[in-house]
């Protein structure tokens, strides 16, 4: 009876599952079942509502110089900002360093509306009362990548040099519990209780660091980027906190985003 | 101020599809933070109307998740059409969103 059950609900998934999501974890039927279950949220994902509140914030002036944020340059000219999350993070010539997405959009916030840095990383993520600009902001711009493929630059030597670092970090085992990133997405089909953990060292998986983010985290309600989702991966393994929008996560971002280059982003996420 | 509403409505024929997502935190006033009991704050009605015209009211209570979603189907819509969407909460509180009719497949 349990067999027929399990195979019943197996069949079922295969079938709903689009063909795009096979992956090693594709025979699992609990990952699976994850799967159907983002598929069928993401068609109301209240990140839109991010979105909305992201380009407003976005288009209209704010802050200390009353400024908006449509000449920041993401990467593809001022003020462009289709495409530039899925070509980011890449180098910056007048930062000369390699920014993410979220690391630039604080930086214009601070050259071009006069916030001050101190300001905003002093709770720079997401509570259930309360989103940071720069998550809405960065949510807007990661929507008007979606449907592209990933293209992070590698033509740079600081861009190569951070995906180098960013490999480094990746690996480097420390802390109370002697861990890595690696230890849990270094290894084939490895999972926390019933979450399945993908190898971000391989291409086809690493996507999976990239997609969904920035998410909306049904636990809480909150909206999430992917400099929280790092910041928390380091309180996970007991490191010290990395700064906001520090270029260590930069590189980080740089090595999981070209590890996943040319495959398509579909936008902001949803999270359990 | 409460933040905007985002408001999908397409056609199926004659049948607008009307999705409607909603910023709000309802609060079930059963959450503690910090010690102190967060207040109840959640959004007690919503009406829909179709070219100013009701066509959906509800009344909700705070078992709504936060940040809701809400559908549903709109009968002799046709493309052009306006939609608005109206919320109330416990606080009086309010906000009207609207969106044009898009034709679909």
């Amino acid at each position: 009876m349990r067999h027929a059950l399990l195979l019943g609900l197996a069949a079922a998934v295969a079938a709903g599952v689009p063909w795009t999501q096979a992956s090693a974890q594709m025979d699992d039927p609990v990952a699976a079942e994850f799967d159907k279950f983002r598929e069928v949220l993401e068609k109301d994902n209240p990140a839109e509502l991010w979105e909305v509140k992201g380009e407003q914030l976005w288009t209209t002036p704010g802050g200390p110089k009353k400024a908006s944020l449509e000449k920041c340059d993401l990467g593809l000219g001022p003020g462009v900002v289709k495409g530039a999350y899925a070509q980011m993070p890449r180098y910056f010539a007048d930062v000369d360093r390699v920014m993410d997405a979220e690391a630039r959009i604080v930086h214009c916030m601070i050259t071009l509306q006069g916030y001050e840095l101190d300001k905003l990383d002093d709770k720079p993520f997401s509570s259930a009362t309360h989103t940071p600009d720069p998550v809405s902001i960065t949510t807007y711009v990661a929507a008007q990548s979606a449907g592209m493929k990933l293209a992070p630059p590698q033509n740079h030597p600081k861009e190569k040099a951070a995906y180098a670092i960013g490999k480094e970090i990746f690996h480097y085992r420390a802390g109370s519990y002697d861990f890595s990133c690696a230890s849990c997405h270094g290894v084939d089909g490895q999972r926390i209780r019933t979450q399945p953990l993908p190898n971000f060292t391989k291409p086809e998986q690493a996507i999976r660091s990239v997609q969904g983010w920035p998410g909306y985290r049904m636990t809480g309600g909150v909206m999430h980027t992917l400099q929280w989702r790092l910041t928390d991966c380091y309180r996970q393994q007991r490191f010290p906190e990395p700064g906001y929008t520090s270029e260590t996560l930069s590189a980080l971002l740089t090595y999981l985003t070209v590890n996943a280059s040319g495959q398509v982003y579909k936008g902001p996420g949803i999270k359990r | 101020m409460a933040d905007p509403m985002k408001i999908r409505a397409t056609l199926q024929g004659d049948v607008a599809d009307v999705r409607v997502l909603m910023a709000h935190p309802m609060e079930t006033g059963q959450r503690k933070q910090g010690g102190q009991v967060v207040p109840l704050h959640f959004i007690q009605s919503i009406t829909a109307t179709l070219n100013g015209k009701q066509v959906f009211s509800a009344d909700i209570s705070q078992a709504i998740s936060r940040n809701p979603v809400f559908a549903f189907k709109v009968k002799g819509a046709k493309a052009g059409d306006e939609i608005a969407v109206t919320w109330k909460d416990n606080k009086g509180e309010t906000r009207t969103d609207k969106t044009t009719v898009r034709g679909g497949s």
